[in-house]
């Protein structure tokens, strides 16, 4: 199994530096280093001086992908891609263009995001499992018809309604919990209820569903019907038999997105007040911030590889039929 | 016994959130966001909505960040909180500065010497002795008298993650070396000053010492420090340890309002030094981070990303509450606390909401003392009544809520790209041409439409409070309104169709060929981007039948066009830096053009008599002879029509009944200081307000079970059932 990782950590490079490649291309297209000079000098009273002096010093004064004028090694590493890129791949994110330390930023952030999409995610995969499970086993009754028209309701209805509609009854009405705002501590769980409440309700609609095709899929198969025969209770068969053998398109879905909660989620975290990721990529991209929007991109598209690879491995672990070893 | 011991393990789960609530709400409000602690403290309670960027007094420029650094550090001078127009008055100077002035041979003139005579004008401040910097660790010295934190590394540092993790602070007086230094700061290479380009065409030295330090920034390492006192100054001079002096080319009055903004704040070297150690920067232990300053507050904490927090600096050497103010100041209750010590609270805590909703249910709540009125709450929070004055609605009146309106110094325009061959030029049909469509666009029904009633109608590039605009008939911009029945009234549209026949487009044909008049507006995503106003725009123009394209771009790009002169038309706005006309009225001398010097007049706007004029008045003292040069000035870019003048934004600030002394001002930022608040009766306010509602838990409880007990009924029957009916 280690090499099988080994192999697949080295597959992500190539990938990485091709990544790396478009979001470089294609933000330098829609901004010069002269338009991200402007944005952070601010257009009143700036000189052409003051730009020239703002590139010289952060390296966007040379050319993009090939110095024509360097020689050797240079032709390549004496460019703006490559010393923005480069330090990339040894975790080194270096400063925003406001001179901010990009890797404590998103350390400090991180937490927060953590602190939400965390909770959201675990609950909302027990509350959504066991609601799939119920409609399954009501299958084909009231229950369950009503049940998928309830879903097909709730994932009719777009996330920002939940979150500004949960705000004006729960917060707002009813007063039972802040509006927005976050705490560090034992404080922050009256901030996190709501956001994780409404996190967790925007989801049940599209997942429930899904799961419960699922399961559907799988109560129709032999060996179910032989758990019957044996006499199991039909508890017994949907979370020993049904769960376990459903696992696999499930996690296809489900840890290929646990890295990626890292990353935060940008209405919530903008609606709750909640100082996340969630943001940090998209206030980058308004503000022409190279250094962020690279950082942040690379983290994106490693989290979402390692997460891939985190999928490929617990497949092994719910099926003992798969094995890495060649 | 299965069924009892499922029903306790339900009715557990069902209680445990509502349990929850109730153990962790120790007061009356469950929706309290700040910590109970907090709870009959002197705490001001603030939003910000986008964060600051720099809070380095050599860099920030922004409203955004001068709302902290106005609080923290202290230029000379500042602006008189209450009196009208704007006042300067001392900060930590002893008196305001008078310029001395001097010919080319060095020879002292009097002080209304004409400008062309004026070779250089010196400034002398002398602060106030005794006046000492917040606690810092730089200032800490050990037994021996020397820096305590002089020689920090890497390893030093480890543990070390925010200010107050450094165990010992220090102070020390403010010295006039201190804003000298600064002012060394502004050519720092590395700090890419705003105002460096501007002032170094002022300060004498300031660009060589700007060349200078960018020699020797070259080899500095990324945070390697470099020590400006080695680095002389021609134009400043150290007098003694409490004066200084700046010369400055020229007659230069409005160097006095610069003095007034945070650019010109003392930085003490050693907070320079401090902050330069290796290491530091990683952690974002920085000047641009960390402020240290004189003023009534110091940064507690700094996460502007959720909360910064202002808290009184013990070391502020202390100030009184203004006697003095407008007319109706006494009335309003602004002058209650006359000669009272400043500041009167003790911390700020302002929260970041990027989203409007929150921010204002928050306020309504009373969790936010103060807050601006946006689009979405407009209707909830005023309505206007017959005449067009502005009301709270009921329901702010009964939470006592007050109204703050004012206009800002500010201008919103339409500028006509004056090398442009159709619209620009001062030939008499591309005159009547820009003056046609300033008639047909009408600013009225704009500012109805689109702003709520939040603007005022532009006469001219001059903004109300600002010397040399003029109310009233005298005031008018008489190439688009005519003053009857004691109101201004917009020319009817006949007129501009009239001018445009005579500027050779009759109905908004070409009078030779036919040909339709097509103009072209650049516009970006945001602003006027809104397909809304983009119509009614377009039909304004379609009044005169004009045809408007407008084309949408992204900022760089409508930046780009704007500086090569490529855009037709355009909206563009300008915030006053300081309260002098010069401020606005440069925006259409000839030297400041975009397209030939970089500068701010975008409409490339050029008269040679205006140019001639505005050489005279910006360095005139404000007077009679000053006014009558504006007046002249406002004459000819009224009648050559280089925009089509706007609206002036109003702003609608509503502050809650507990919050005292609040006066809207534009060029004063440092404002927190004269706030004061009634703790109890917010608290009162607070709890009257926030009693939450039980019954929805336990009607969801009740509905959860009402859903549940189907489905467990349901649950067992089948389970029971055989596996098989009988037929």
């Amino acid at each position: 199994m280690l090499a099988y990782i080994l192999r697949r950590l080295l597959y992500a490079l190539p990938i990485l530096i091709g990544v790396n490649v478009i979001t470089f291309a294609l933000f330098f297209v829609v901004n010069t280093p002269d338009d991200m000079a402007r944005m952070q000098l601010g257009v009143k009273r700036v000189t052409p001086e003051a730009i020239a002096a703002w590139k010289a010093e952060r390296g966007y004064d040379k050319p993009l992908f090939v110095n024509t004028e360097a020689s050797g090694t240079g032709l390549v590493t004496d460019t703006i891609f490559f010393t923005q890129s480069a330090r990339m791949f040894v975790g080194d994110f270096g400063r925003a263009e406001d001179g901010r330390d990009i890797s404590r930023e998103i350390t400090t952030r991180m937490g927060p995001s953590l602190a939400i999409a965390l909770p959201t995610f675990v609950l909302g995969l027990m509350v959504t499992i066991s609601l799939a499970l119920l409609l399954a086993f009501f299958r084909a009754s009231y229950l369950d018809f009503w049940g998928v028209v309830a879903c097909v309701a709730l994932m009719s209805i777009s996330g920002l309604f939940y979150i500004i509609g949960g705000q004006f009854l729960i917060s707002k009405l009813w007063k039972l919990v802040p509006i927005s705002g976050y705490g560090g501590g034992l404080d922050a769980w009256k901030f996190l209820l709501l956001p994780v409440l409404i996190g967790v309700v925007s989801g049940i609609g599209s997942s429930t569903r899904w799961y419960r095709t699922i399961f559907l899929e799988e109560i129709g198969k032999d060996y179910v019907r032989t758990a019957r025969a044996k006499g199991l209770a039909e508890t017994v068969i949907l979370f020993r038999h049904v769960l376990r053998n459903a696992l696999i398109p499930i996690l296809t879905g489900v840890v290929a997105v646990i890295p990626l909660l890292f990353m935060g989620s940008l209405l919530t975290e903008s609606f709750f007040g909640v100082p996340g990721l969630g943001s940090y990529t998209i206030d980058a991209i308004n503000a022409q911030d190279f250094a962020v929007v690279r950082a942040m991109v690379f983290i994106g598209s490693a989290l979402y590889i390692v997460g891939l690879l985190f999928t490929d491995l617990s497949y092994a672990l719910v099926d003992p039929r798969i094995r890495f070893d060649r | 016994m299965f069924s009892s011991r499922r029903s306790l393990r339900f009715s557990s789960f069902l209680a445990l959130p509502a349990l929850a609530l109730l153990l962790a709400a120790c007061g009356s409000e469950w929706n309290d966001p700040y910590p109970a602690e907090q709870r009959g403290q002197n705490i001001l309670y603030s939003a910000f909505t986008e964060r600051p960027k720099h809070l380095d007094p050599a860099q920030s420029y922004t409203e955004d960040e001068i709302t902290f650094t106005a609080q923290i550090y202290e230029p000379p001078l500042q602006y008189h909180y209450l009196k009208r127009p704007y006042t300067l008055i001392p900060a930590t100077a002893t008196a305001v500065p008078v310029a001395r002035l001097y010919d080319a041979e060095g020879r002292e003139l009097p002080a209304d010497a004409p400008a062309d005579r004026v070779d250089h004008s010196v400034y002398e401040i002398r602060i106030k002795p005794g006046i000492r910097y917040q606690p810092h660790p730089a200032f800490a010295v050990d037994a021996g008298g020397a820096p305590r934190y002089a020689d920090l590394d890497r390893a030093r540092l480890a543990g070390i993650d925010t200010l107050s993790d450094f165990a010992e602070t220090g102070s020390r007086e403010l010295s006039a070396d201190d804003y000298i230094y600064q002012i060394k700061r502004l050519a720092h290479p590395r700090l890419h000053s705003p105002i460096f380009g501007m002032m170094a065409e002022r300060i004498v030295g300031l660009k060589e010492l700007g060349a200078t330090l960018a020699a020797a920034a070259k080899d500095l390492p990324q945070d390697g420090w470099l020590d400006l006192d080695r680095y002389p100054l021609a134009g400043v001079e150290r007098v003694d340890a409490h004066t200084w002096r700046v010369t400055v080319r020229g007659k230069y009055p409005q160097f006095l309002y610069w003095l007034a903004m945070p650019f010109f704040a003392p930085i003490p070297r050693e907070a320079d030094r401090f902050y330069s150690q290796p290491g530091m920067a990683e952690k974002n232990l920085t000047l641009d981070w960390y402020p240290v300053g004189t003023g009534p507050y110091l940064l507690a904490e700094n996460n502007p990303n959720s909360r910064m927090v202002l808290a009184r600096n013990p070391n502020f050497h202390g100030e009184t509450y203004p006697c003095e103010g407008e007319p109706g100041d006494a009335a309003a209750g602004l002058l209650a606390d006359c000669g009272k010590p400043l500041p009167f609270i003790e911390r700020a805590i302002f929260t970041r909401e990027k989203e409007s909703v929150p921010y204002w249910n928050k306020f309504l709540q009373g969790y936010y003392d103060a807050s601006g009125i946006s689009s979405d709450s407009f209707d909830q929070a005023v309505r206007l009544a017959t005449g067009g004055d502005v009301q709270l609605t009921d329901e702010m009146l009964d939470k006592g809520i007050k109204l703050l309106t004012s206009v800002r110094a500010s201008i919103f325009y339409m500028g006509f790209n004056m090398v442009d061959p159709v619209v620009g030029g001062l030939s008499e049909p591309a005159r009547k041409l820009r003056q046609a469509i300033s008639i047909a666009i009408d600013q009225e029904e704009f500012i109805s439409i689109f702003m709520n009633g939040r603007g005022v109608p532009a006469m001219g590039p001059l903004p109300p409070g600002i010397f040399g605009y003029e109310d009233g008939e005298a005031g008018i911009n008489p190439v688009v309104y005519r003053w009857r029945d004691g109101k201004e009234r917009r020319r009817p549209l006949a007129e501009a169709q009239q001018l445009l026949a005579e500027a050779g487009w009759p109905n908004g044909r070409n009078a030779r060929t036919g040909e339709p008049l097509v103009l072209y507006l650049d516009t970006t995503g945001g602003g006027m981007g809104d397909k809304s106003r983009l119509d009614w725009l377009t039909r304004q123009f379609a009044g005169l039948g004009i045809q408007l394209v407008v084309r949408s771009t992204d900022f760089n790009r409508f930046q780009e066009k704007l500086r090569k002169s490529s855009a037709q038309l355009y909206y563009i706005g300008w915030n006053a830096d300081y309260p002098d006309p010069e401020n606005f009225l440069f925006l259409l001398h000839g030297a400041e053009a975009k397209v030939k010097s970089g500068g701010e007049n975008y409409a490339n706007y050029q008269n040679a008599e205006y140019d001639r004029l505005f050489r005279e008045v910006k360095d005139m003292d404000s007077g009679p002879e000053r006014l009558v040069l504006i007046r002249r000035m406002l004459d000819i870019v009224r009648n050559d029509a280089p925009w089509v003048f706007g609206f002036h934004p109003k702003t609608y600030t509503l502050g809650h009944a507990w919050l005292a002394n609040r006066k809207p001002t534009d060029v004063g930022n440092n404002i927190l200081k004269y706030q004061r608040i009634d703790v109890p009766r917010r608290e009162r306010l607070r709890e009257e307000w926030n009693r939450p509602l039980l019954w929805p838990l336990a009607a969801g409880g009740a509905a959860l079970l009402a859903l549940l007990v189907p489905a467990v009924v349901g649950y067992r029957r089948r389970e029971r059932s055989a596996a098989l009916e009988k037929s």
